[in-house]
């Protein structure tokens, strides 16, 4: 680890142009925001984040979960894991993402950890994590050991020849479902994006993983309203029974009306360079029966086009099974 | 043998009754200092350098700017560490080292991860900072870290033989049923939650080494080799250990450069290894490929065995894993044969890890045994229970006590084995899952090492006990307690045990499951000795009212003396010492070793593993759900920690078969999984239901207390009953570890 400063702003303006400055807001950036550190802090020791500076914004008052007119819910960027799966409205109106977060990490983890660092966390994939060796993400232009190398939790989805990591995260693919918006302070003001257009395929920058600019700060994530009467679920596929992330995972939301499905969104997790949405699983869904025989269509659908790398060609089956059964469970609730 | 010649410890308050760990508050509590707790005035931290490529040799290393990093005290290579010497050959027990080569002997890099060189400096943070700035400019050379191990070259003198009787090769091909085939099993880790660690005090030409030691007098003995000086000048502390698993039992090249860069810059020197690091440089068991040839007739007699395996060893190192340990005396077979061989591999040195052999070995067996019953069309435990022989046939020696049959018919019984149906699918539980049920059989070898035990009685009323072996973290301290406070009557709370010094009486390694039968009858021994010299003393100090008898006339009952056979008057252990005005009475205690003696029985522990797997093939969801053990490992001494073992030995077993194994990256030869995240153990949320028995038949024959070991028993036979329980469930058999998700994804959807 290197040597940094810690600075604590009293406002989200002051942080804000703490890491205006900064030449990038993605890998290498020199100015950092550090909220549960969970993150941060282990790519620091690991020598593969070197800030100089770290900017605290716990102390911002972000942390609130709150009932928006209408429905839906603002979730502070600074709500800790536990704090947002344990919540109320949350439970009642999203279970889908309560179901998620807790899915993930450990107790202990949850309880530092935050929606705003839930989003930004980083991919597991071992290369990034040694500085020993080659990696686009890490240092651009490199190379990518992981395609020819130990890539069995790699992605199968949206990879490109520079890069194929997954993004590990089990709240964001929640939060994809839901369509969620995160909302960012920047230098040039307030900007709402949808979680659909906040991160970036790797492409041949896979350095750049979302749109964030510097000086840009999460403050909250907001979630609209789901129909009446929508289910949710989230169902989560690994080698062990905890404390693991996801071979594959999926966040269902649906609504059967007369025996046919009336609204669905899929999301699925470890198997995307990005928590990833299939708008194909939803078109062959709905109007549908809710039958195994189209659950597996959508799922089918969900995983055209993936490409299996050399050791994680199981993730496509797996996912599809996933999809397939979280669709089963989420429709037999309804 | 002497302790044999003792009297059978048949009955006891306290030998053989469930007691908590002595040691347990002062863990609880954080009290007890393991090794990376020790701190001294001026301690200074140690940081290697790690070789970033797996075969080759170094053209240069540039450490001025590393050197010039503040707090840094001193930048170590192979050009200036100073002597560092080779172990004498092993003897025996004595120096015993597996990684021979001292760190940074000279250029040449043999495996990823191997230490070539290490910052000294004030913190930890900067050594670390330190040495990651040494740029190492390297002669890279091809490396090999081939996962397939049979068919590719042996190394010299080739494959050896092992034990053999009778003609396995006509016997096998005239059988009538036979089943051939290579079962795998990857590179495991140990990775205790204690990290490996060494503390290094250097004064006046004595080193002081604290050390994560399974083993401190071996490790004295090794270090005084590889620094060159006299035995005398170097003492190794092991107090507490966070376990070790093997892992810990001959010294690591860490443990040489804390002492060197103590010794050269003359400052205490503290170096805690990496998790990565564990991973690389501290030992694992090797990768193996086993093939096993069962030939049978139509009932199930076993008529010929073949056990031929082949594991990786290190560039420089002839690290043998032993997979026919079990396989020589298991089953009654007329036509045996048990061949080895070592491939090299740019790998670490292979190390002994829990159950070394035996356990990778009854994988092979016991899957292959599996295999056999589905060809016979017969039920697995009957198979096994037919083969039983009634000697051992790999030496014609009787079998000091073995009830491997009634730990199968018991363990059927408890697991409810008679509902099984033997059709692949045919079981589900009351959800719907499917159930798959798997049985294997298990043995480790029972041992006794020299041991030697030294019990003081004092004034204040307590026992002073010590001896040079040390407490791994199953119970060793409790189990020297509980035989003092048996012979002397006094409390376990009053005894006191010292372990974990070399500069104790020589006790044994903390390995083998050998340390419950060598250090128990030395502590009998020892406190039996200090209780004669206690009544000597009773019987002859001035104004004694036992004068005028002889010491035989009087006895030691609850920690009182008296006359044989009369209540008053009575004296306790305080009061004759106080009254002779004698501070302590020493008693020493010996027990010897079986190792290499001529021995006239087979002394071995047996149990059976049944289990329960949970199939969810919508999900690709395979889980252990339930465990049935049942173990002969003579008496149990404390059933309390006993049970601990077998039940953690168990989760262990899960992680074998479901989840462990190191992957070597190809193209730079690391092993790439190296972090607990990556390297996945069973967590909590994997434990199955586990049902444990204990069958008592103490051997007498080991020992006067009837006791064997339980410390590594409990892992054998775990993952072969997982992969037949896989295989019942899911009609998939998988032969190499461990059994992963895209294994089973080929399983039927629907079965039965
Ligand atoms: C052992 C372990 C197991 C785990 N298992 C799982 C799992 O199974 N599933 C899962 O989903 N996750 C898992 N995680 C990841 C965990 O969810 C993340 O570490 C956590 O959510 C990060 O949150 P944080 O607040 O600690 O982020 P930090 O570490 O503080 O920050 C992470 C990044 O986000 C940036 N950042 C933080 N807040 C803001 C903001 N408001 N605006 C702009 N930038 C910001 C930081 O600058 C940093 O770059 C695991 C983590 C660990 C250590
Ligand atoms: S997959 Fe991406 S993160 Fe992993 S090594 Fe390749 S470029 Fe780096």
């Amino acid at each position: 680890m290197h040597t940094f400063e810690l600075i604590t702003p009293a406002s989200v303006t002051e942080a804000v142009k703490a890491q205006a400055g900064s030449p990038t807001a993605q890998q290498g950036a020199p100015v950092r925001f550090i909220a549960g550190g969970t993150n941060l802090v282990d790519f620091m020791k690991l020598n593969v984040e070197t800030p100089r500076q770290l900017v605290d914004i716990n102390r911002l008052g972000l942390d609130r979960v709150e009932a928006l007119p209408g429905g839906g819910v603002k979730i502070g960027a600074l709500a800790r894991n536990t704090d947002v799966a344990q919540h109320e409205l949350i439970k009642a109106r999203y279970p889908v993402l309560s179901e998620a977060i807790l899915s993930g990490a450990t107790v202990q983890l949850r309880n530092l950890a935050t929606t705003g660092g839930n989003l930004l966390q980083k991919t597991r994939c071992v290369y990034y994590r040694d500085t020993a060796f080659a990696c686009n993400k890490r240092n651009p232009g490199s190379g990518c050991p992981a395609i020819e190398g130990h890539n069995r939790m790699l992605a199968v989805l949206g990879t490109s020849e520079h890069c194929i990591a997954t993004n590990p995260s089990d709240q964001n693919v929640a939060l994809t479902a839901l369509e969620a918006t995160v909302h960012v302070t920047g230098a040039k003001g307030e900007r709402a994006i949808p979680i659909a257009e906040f991160y970036v395929l790797p492409g041949a920058t896979p350095e750049r993983e979302t749109v964030l600019a510097p000086g840009d700060l999460i403050t909250h994530v907001t979630i609209p309203a789901l129909p009446d009467g929508a289910k949710s679920v989230y169902l989560k596929l690994r080698d062990r029974a905890s404390y693991e992330f996801a071979l594959a995972s999926a966040a269902i939301v649906t609504q059967v009306s007369g025996g046919r499905i009336s609204f669905a969104r899929v999301a699925m997790g470890g198997v995307g360079t990005v928590p990833w949405r299939s708008h194909e699983a939803e078109k062959a869904l709905l109007g549908k029966a809710a039958t195994r025989e189209n659950f597996r269509a959508a799922a089918e659908a969900a995983l055209h086009g993936a490409k299996p790398q050399t050791q994680n060609g199981f993730k496509v089956e797996l996912a599809k099974r996933c999809v397939t059964h979280a669709l089963t469970l989420a429709t037999k609730q309804a | 043998m002497q302790d044999q010649a003792q009297k059978a410890v048949t009955e006891s308050r306290i030998i053989g009754v469930s007691t908590p760990r002595i040691d347990g508050p002062l863990k609880t509590t954080g009290t007890a200092m393991y090794t990376s707790d020790h701190n001294f005035p001026g301690l200074v931290y140690a940081w290697p350098v790690i070789a970033t490529i797996a075969s080759g040799t170094i053209t240069s290393m540039d450490t001025a700017r590393a050197a010039a990093m503040p707090g840094v005290l001193a930048v170590y290579t192979h050009e200036n560490i100073g002597p560092l010497y080779r172990t004498p050959p092993t003897q025996g027990f004595s120096m015993i080292i597996d990684e021979r080569r001292p760190p940074l002997e000279d250029n040449v890099v043999s495996y990823y991860g191997q230490y070539v060189g290490v910052a000294v400096a004030s913190s930890v943070e900067q050594a670390r900072a330190a040495a990651e700035a040494v740029k190492v400019t390297y002669d890279k050379r091809s490396h090999n870290v081939e996962e397939k191990l049979i068919g590719t070259p042996i190394a010299e003198p080739g494959i050896k033989k092992g034990t053999a009787r009778g003609d396995v090769t006509s016997a096998f091909k005239n059988a009538a049923v036979k089943h051939d085939a290579v079962y795998s099993t990857p590179n495991e880790t140990h990775n205790p939650i204690e990290l490996h660690a060494s503390v290094a005090v250097f004064k006046d030409g004595r080193y002081t080494l604290y050390e994560t030691s399974q083993a401190v007098v071996n490790h004295r003995d090794v270090m005084a080799a590889m620094l060159g000086v006299p035995p005398e000048n170097v003492q190794v502390i092991t107090r507490f250990l966070g376990s070790g698993f093997g892992g810990k039992l001959w010294p690591w090249p860490h443990a040489m450069l804390a002492a060197a860069t103590a010794r050269n810059i003359n400052r205490p020197v503290k170096l805690v290894v990496s998790r990565s690091m564990m991973f690389q440089s501290v030992g694992h068991r090797p990768a193996i490929d086993q093939q096993i040839q069962l030939g049978a007739e139509p009932s199930g007699k076993l008529v010929a065995l073949g056990h031929h395996y082949v594991n990786h060893t290190a560039m420089e190192a002839e690290y043998d894993e032993g997979c026919g340990e079990a396989t020589g005396f298991l089953y009654s077979c007329p036509n045996l044969a048990v061949t080895s061989g070592l491939v090299r591999r740019n790998v670490g040195v292979p190390t002994a890890m829990r159950g070394p052999g035996a356990v990778p070995g009854l994988y092979a067996l016991e899957s292959a045994m599996d295999e056999l019953a589905v060809k016979l069309k017969m039920d697995p435990v009957q198979l096994r229970l037919l083969n039983e022989p009634d000697k051992d046939e790999s030496n014609g020696l009787p079998f000091s006590s073995r009830h491997l049959k009634e730990c199968l018919t018991v363990g059927a019984e408890k697991f409810g084995w008679a509902k099984r149906t033997p059709a692949v699918g045919s079981m589900k539980n009351e959800d719907g899952a499917t159930l798959g049920w798997g049985v294997a059989s298990c043995a480790w070898g029972a041992m006794r090492i020299d041991t030697e035990m030294s019990v003081e009685l004092l004034q204040d009323g307590t026992a002073r006990v010590t001896c040079a072996t040390q407490d791994i973290g199953g119970g060793t301290y409790t189990a020297i307690a509980q035989m003092v406070a048996h012979e002397t009557g006094l409390p376990v709370a009053k005894v006191n045990v010292i372990l974990g010094d070399s500069a104790l009486p020589p006790g044994p390694i903390s390995g083998g499951s050998w340390t419950t039968a060598s250090v128990t009858p030395a502590a009998l021994d020892a406190a039996h000795h200090a209780v004669q010299t206690l009544l000597v003393s009773a019987a002859t100090f001035p104004n004694s009212p036992f004068k005028g008898k002889k010491p035989a006339e009087l006895e030691m009952v609850d920690g009182t003396v008296r006359a044989k056979g009369s209540a008053t008057p009575q004296l306790t252990m305080a009061e004759v010492l106080k009254g002779a005005n004698v501070k302590g009475i020493t008693g020493t205690g010996k027990s010897q070793g079986t190792f290499g003696a001529k021995e006239e029985y087979s002394f071995h522990s047996y149990g059976a593993q049944f289990v329960e797997v949970t199939w969810q093939p919508e999900i690709a969801r395979l889980r252990v759900s339930r465990v049935v053990t049942v173990i002969d490992g003579g008496r149990m001494l404390n059933p309390r920690a006993a049970r601990n073992q077998i039940e953690g030995a168990v989760v262990m077993g899960v992680g074998m078969g479901m989840l462990e194994g190191v992957e070597y990256d190809r193209a730079s030869g690391a092993p790439i999984n190296a972090s607990l995240a990556d390297y996945i153990v069973a967590v909590n949320a994997d434990c199955p239901h586990i049902d444990v028995t204990f069958l008592d038949y103490p051997d007498y024959k080991l020992n006067a207390l009837g006791a064997r070991g339980v410390g590594e028993i409990g892992l054998a036979g775990v993952a072969p009953a997982i992969t037949n329980a896989v295989y019942h469930a899911t009609g998939i058999r998988v032969r190499r570890l461990p059994v992963r998700i895209e294994d089973l994804m080929g399983a039927p959807m629907h079965l039965a």
